[in-house]
């Protein structure tokens, strides 16, 4: 399968490759690892006439660790896996790269790219939701910020313009007393996400004094559960705890069904996977 | 059309190709290079595995322009000469392979793995080859094949 025809633009510069997306419009797509592009495009369901490609922006490409952790959104994900600073700062991530795709998929694959596609089923949103992520994006306006909170709006759908490109995507850390974990129901061929939660939790003699927890693959977005989060909060941090907020959380979620999971099913295995990221997010709590 | 050049097994390649050329077309088409092959066409099964710079990707969903510069191994620039690169000898000796389709994406994708970690546990050795998939084997042989190769790259550096 080949895709059909395209103009392609491999830029070096971020203005450059912005000042491109305003002159095609809607007639170009930006080009990350794309390993979700390319089989779309090769299947004819997208056929843009203009592929800007951002490999050579090497300002999209790197790791920071500091008080938060920052990350260039063309950064592949074997390049975050293999940063052990970055590893031991956000051991959750690190988990998380291991269930995404295959190893060739990792090493073309980037971070900044799965988020603006924002496919319901990608696993790293609901982690970027849970340590409490902040988007940086360039556009013809230059630099503006958006909580991860505001920027999966729909399916496949997300806050940025036609002509903005997301450059970095800044993360919290997780902390002393701190703990977090993803735990995804994997479709046994495709591995994306049938169901997949992250949990943060953040514990002070015993009670929760802070939470976030997120789900993925179950709607048309990846999304906050605050109901989850408002049962958690100030209570003691126990099993039996977090069994209660489990139990039914998704009852008010707008879930689908699909021919993979129904919609009655993925609604349990929400709660399951709530369940078990808060009992995983517990275990992983680091010494304060 | 666009001209591109790269090195392809050590050979240098020049000449153009239109944007919508894969990487793994280039390879097949262009080179006559028919050992990368092509199984599902959608990223999943790793048949068409070579190596960009050094690092294992899926040619049907690489650009053959995003190679433009680049250096590619394929299953044919891994033999020296004579010698069967110590994979090849292991899923010849181990019995890696039947219909042996999947077999020149499974090296590579295994050969990506030992460059990095030339002592995997069978547990890594399947992790690394999540991407790849054999329909005839079950796997085992190809796991005993790798570790062979571990083997036998591990004690020719010893030596």
């Amino acid at each position: 399968m080949i895709p059909s025809p395209f103009a392609f633009y491999a830029p070096s510069r971020l203005d450059e490759a912005v000042r491109l997306l305003q002159q095609y419009g809607d007639e170009a797509k930006l080009l990350a690892g794309g390993h979700s592009l390319l089989p779309t495009m090769k299947l004819r369901l997208a056929t843009p006439a203009v592929l800007i490609d951002l490999h050579k922006i090497s300002d999209l490409v790197g790791v920071t660790v500091g008080e938060r952790v920052t990350i260039g959104s063309m950064t592949t994900w074997s390049a975050l896996e293999a940063d052990a600073t970055l590893c031991e700062a956000l051991p959750v991530l690190a988990a998380t790269i291991r269930l995404i795709g295959d190893r060739q998929v990792r090493n073309r694959g980037t971070l900044g790219g799965a988020l603006a596609h924002a496919d319901p089923a990608a696993d790293a949103p609901a982690v970027v939701l849970v340590l409490n992520g902040t988007l940086t994006i360039y556009g013809p306006a230059g630099i503006r910020t958006i909580a991860a909170d505001d920027f999966f709006v729909d399916m496949l759908t997300t806050a940025l313009a036609p002509d903005e490109i997301l450059t970095a995507i800044t993360l919290d850390r997780v902390g002393p007393g701190e703990g977090a974990a993803y735990l995804k129901f994997a479709h046994p061929a495709s591995r994306y996400a049938l169901v997949g939660v992250a949990a943060f939790l953040r514990v002070e003699a015993g009670q929760v004094s802070a939470c976030r927890v997120a789900v993925t693959g179950a709607g048309v977005r990846a999304e906050r559960l605050t109901n989850v989060e408002a049962m958690l909060l100030h209570q003691p941090a126990q099993p039996d705890l977090f069994a209660r907020a489990a139990r039914g959380a998704a009852d008010t979620l707008e879930i689908l069904g699909d021919l993979h999971a129904s919609e009655t099913y993925r609604r349990a295995m929400v709660e399951v996977y709530i369940h078990r990221a808060l009992v995983a997010a517990a275990a992983s709590l680091r010494a304060s | 059309m666009v001209r591109i050049s790269l090195t392809v097994n050590g050979r240098p390649y020049q000449g153009e190709v239109e944007p919508r050329t894969l990487l793994v077309t280039l390879l097949r088409d262009h080179l006559h290079l028919t050992g990368t092959h092509i199984g599902c066409d959608t990223s999943q099964c790793g048949a068409c595995v070579v190596h960009l710079d050094g690092i294992s990707v899926k040619a049907c969903t690489v650009l053959a322009l995003q190679a433009d510069g680049a250096t590619v191994t394929t299953i044919e620039g891994l033999a020296q000469e004579a010698t069967l690169h110590p994979l090849q000898e292991g899923f010849w000796a181990e019995h890696g392979l039947q219909c042996g389709f999947c077999t020149p994406g499974m090296i590579m994708s295994a050969a990506d793995l030992l460059q990095q970690n030339p002592d995997p546990s069978d547990e890594e050795i399947r992790h690394a080859l999540e991407g790849n998939l054999c329909r005839c084997t079950g796997y085992e042989n190809i796991v005993r094949a790798v570790r062979y190769a571990a083997q036998q790259m591990q004690s020719a550096q010893k030596t």
